[in-house]
């Protein structure tokens, strides 16, 4: 048969052009689709952290909307505006536990907030491998700094430091 | 540069690059927040003499700044909620950045007289 002579030849098309290798009997190959899952795929793939992120900008973004836009209110708006700044003022907030809170959740959302879309903008215009990897060290580091040392000013204030 | 490789996005493109901008922006501002108001822990004096900086003119020209960057990305970042998470959201794109836009007027109005009142009154006497 001239069919089988021409599979071992390794051509896919036949002595007439259109006559095809496959048939009813000698069905072609099937070829996977792309990302299919299957048995050979490694359990352990990446995760979902980048859609976590995403979600994560989204929800402290409309949080950060209550929060930050009323801060810039208390601050630059009500009572004076910025006029009124000074150690005593942030006293006689920090006096007040919600306050404290509102500060400190604002503290964390908008710093991890930030930090995430910087670490996207790393990402989209860091083209060397290295730099990329020492960019994102530096905003990590600076990061973690400014987290903690918030925290801790907020957590320590003392209205009687001098 | 090469023909027809320059990408023009129209106002998505833009609403874009601007919240971009002026995230970074708010983020670097943030940064050394946090630095200047950690100096209530080394004394109220400290404290006090970074503060009064803030009260200056030209600083309340750039506090007038950073509000008017954080009411756009506030209300942009709003937008780009609803477009991914309303089911009409990318149908109404364009009509809610203008919606935003006239926010963003009303309140940078509304914001003149309480951010940089004082600032012209130190300039112009009285
Ligand atoms: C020019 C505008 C601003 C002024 C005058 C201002 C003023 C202040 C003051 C007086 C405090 C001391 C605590 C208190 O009173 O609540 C403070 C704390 C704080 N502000 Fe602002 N603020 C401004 C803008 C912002 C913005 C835009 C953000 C967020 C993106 C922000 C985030 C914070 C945070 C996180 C704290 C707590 C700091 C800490 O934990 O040590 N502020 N701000
Ligand atoms: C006031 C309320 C805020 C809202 C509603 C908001 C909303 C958003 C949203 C939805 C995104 C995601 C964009 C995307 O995935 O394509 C985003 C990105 C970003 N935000 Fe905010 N945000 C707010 C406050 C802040 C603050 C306080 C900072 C800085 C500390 C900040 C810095 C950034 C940065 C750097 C990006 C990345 C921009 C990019 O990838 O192009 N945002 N914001």
């Amino acid at each position: 048969m001239s069919l089988n002579k021409e599979a071992t030849d390794a051509t896919a098309i036949g002595d007439v052009e259109g006559v095809t290798l496959y048939d009813v009997d000698h069905p072609a190959p099937v070829i996977e689709a792309p990302r299919k899952r299957t048995k050979k795929t490694p359990k352990a793939t990446r995760g979902n952290f980048e859609m976590y992120g995403w979600l994560f900008m989204r929800l402290s973004g409309i949080v950060l909307v209550v929060l930050v836009l009323g801060h810039l209110l208390i601050q630059l708006v009500l009572d004076g505006g910025v006029s009124k700044i000074g150690f005593a003022f942030v006293a006689g907030r920090w006096a007040s536990p919600f306050w404290q809170a509102w500060d400190l959740i604002m503290l964390w959302l908008a710093m991890l907030h930030g930090a995430n879309g910087l670490r996207t903008i790393i990402n989209d215009y860091a083209e060397r491998d290295n730099t990329r990897f020492w960019l994102k060290m530096l905003l990590y580091t600076a990061t973690v700094f400014t987290v903690l040392l918030g925290t801790l000013v907020i957590f320590t204030f003392d209205p009687n430091i001098r | 540069m090469p023909a027809g490789t320059l990408y023009r996005g129209r106002e998505g493109m833009w609403s874009w690059v601007a919240h971009r901008v002026t995230g970074v922006l708010i983020f670097f501002f943030l940064f050394v927040h946090v630095l200047d108001t950690a100096l209530v822990r080394v004394s109220p004096e400290a404290y006090d003499d970074v503060v009064a900086t803030y009260k200056t003119p030209i600083v309340a020209l750039l506090e007038y700044g950073l509000v008017a960057a954080i009411l756009f990305h506030a209300l942009n970042g709003l937008r780009i909620v609803a477009v991914d998470f309303w089911s009409k959201g990318p149908r109404y794109q364009k009509q809610m950045l203008w919606t935003v836009m006239g926010i963003w007027i009303v309140l940078m109005v509304g914001a003149l007289y309480p951010v940089l009142g004082h600032a012209v009154r130190e300039v112009f006497g009285s």
